[in-house]
């Protein structure tokens, strides 16, 4: 026998399921007004220094199909790099958002402004990113990725030099569609698989 | 606070704030596995290639906050928030009450805690949903709180029906209420299900079965707690989460790897 650890195990996921909208978007799910203000609605606010940007794209299962009820989420540092509660962070930013696949088109939008660089306090920089959080019926737990900038030096970013098959690097990064927007679509499984993070 | 002076308040016996730790990696067969055939949707949704497993970094350690701004006066009563406090919803009268922690078993103060749940016939305030049960004109669904300066949390609801899905032949969701909860760092973000005590469908669902650890399954299982029930009111179900935790570096000042 040996002691006991006094640790707790985390509390396991469970699916968030096809009716997650009336929980956390309650107006999409068709009944605006069950919460006076929802959450996540303006990651970053009027004011809110940095370009303004909008990303576009879908969630494909495994067999190709565009989903048309996942839910996301998203985190990012302000135009600085500086993440919301941080020292100095502009106060505009609330750095989440909280969006949804469209129900015909399966499209979803995020309009935010594009994070800064983020410098780790051991001096490695992380290339501009936002952090997305996907959950939808038939995700037991949510999985995490990334949206990285075409346009962005991602050169010894901590994160995209550990991905081991260097095309699938590409499956973090977002493409120019004209100004201010931006292409990033997520695949679940199969070909084109998204790399997604266990940190 | 410098790692100094959190160092010398662990001396001294007081408890530490979470400090800037890192995340403590995942144990993931705490949780359900992604690819389940029994769960027919978690097939084509699931990755087949592994995660990526590195340490946290600030944009994991990080995450949103709320404050009681963000809420409105009735959005933890689930009984009266839908007609604004008009008329009651219909259905067994239950206090869901809990505490989040984190895994060193300390509470997870201010955070947020949003549920959403079937009426008491099975039927969720959900377009997408066309169950034959009827909708109730008195309840909508879903509530929020934040936990207190000990991590407590409380709502007041009905007890949800259990519902049939498209699966297989003839399966049925036991009665849960779902979970979301923040904690502090947008890595502890966490989706999960509340069961109650003794309903004979748990046992029975291939959701509840992608957990393969059955101790962790009793996890999610709220036990029916008259401790906190109301005579000629309401009954209570307790249930506590527990999110990650942070790394305690008790020399945090050494180089990595020495
Ligand atoms: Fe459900």
């Amino acid at each position: 026998m040996v002691q006991t650890l006094d640790t707790l195990r985390e509390t396991p996921s469970q699916t968030a399921g096809p009716y997650v909208h009336i929980g956390l978007m309650p107006g999409w799910a068709g009944n605006p007004g069950a919460f006076e203000t929802e959450l996540g609605q303006t990651p970053a606010g009027d004011g809110a220094k940095g370009e303004r940007i909008e990303i576009t794209g879908a969630v494909h299962d495994g067999t190709g199909a565009v989903m048309r009820d996942a839910l996301i989420e998203s985190w990012q540092a302000d135009a600085a790099g500086v993440y919301p509660g941080q020292d100095g962070a502009d106060p505009a930013v609330s750095g989440f958002g909280r969006f949804a696949a469209d129900p015909d088109t399966g499209l979803f939008t995020l309009k935010t402004i594009k994070p800064g660089a983020v410098t780790l306090p051991d001096g490695r920089v992380q290339s501009p990113h936002i952090a997305l959080w996907i959950v939808a019926r038939g995700i037991n737990i949510g999985l995490m990725t990334r949206v990285y900038f075409d346009d962005a030096d991602r050169d010894g970013d901590p994160v995209l030099s550990r991905i081991e098959q260097r095309h699938r690097v590409e499956t973090l990064v977002a493409k120019p569609e004209g100004e201010g927007h931006w292409r990033f679509d997520i695949r679940l499984r199969g070909d084109g698989e998204t790399v997604f993070l266990d940190l | 606070m410098t790692d100094t002076t959190r160092a010398l308040g662990r001396e001294m016996g007081r408890d530490p704030a979470p400090g800037p730790g890192r995340l403590i990696p995942r144990d993931l067969s705490a949780h359900p596995v992604p690819y389940d055939p029994d769960y027919k949707t978690s097939v084509p949704r699931s990755p087949s290639l592994p995660l990526l497993s590195l340490e946290s970094t600030p944009t994991e350690e990080t995450g949103p906050t709320f404050g009681h701004g963000d809420l409105g006066a009735l959005d933890a009563n689930l009984v009266l928030n839908w007609t604004r406090g008009e008329a009651q919803a219909i259905g067994e009268r239950i206090l869901v009450h809990g505490r989040v922690l984190d895994e060193m078993g300390r509470g997870v103060p201010h955070t947020l805690v949003e549920i959403w749940q079937a009426n008491a016939g099975g039927r969720y305030r959900h377009k997408k949903d066309g169950y034959l049960a009827p909708l109730d004109p008195n309840f909508g669904g879903c509530g929020r709180a934040l936990t207190d300066e000990h991590g407590h949390y409380a709502f007041f609801t009905i007890k949800p029906g259990a519902y049939p899905w498209p699966n297989r032949g003839n399966d049925w969701r036991p009665a849960h209420i779902h979970f979301s909860v923040f904690g502090h760092s947008f890595g502890q973000r966490l989706i999960t299900q509340m069961y109650f005590e003794g309903d004979p469908l748990i046992d029975r669902c291939p959701i509840v079965a992608t957990i393969k650890d059955r101790s962790q399954i009793d996890r999610l299982v709220a036990p029916l707690d008259l401790s906190h029930a109301r005579p000629l009111d309401h009954l209570a179900y307790k249930f506590d989460i527990v999110l990650r935790g942070r790394r305690q570096s008790f020399f945090e000042n050494r180089p990595e790897g020495m």
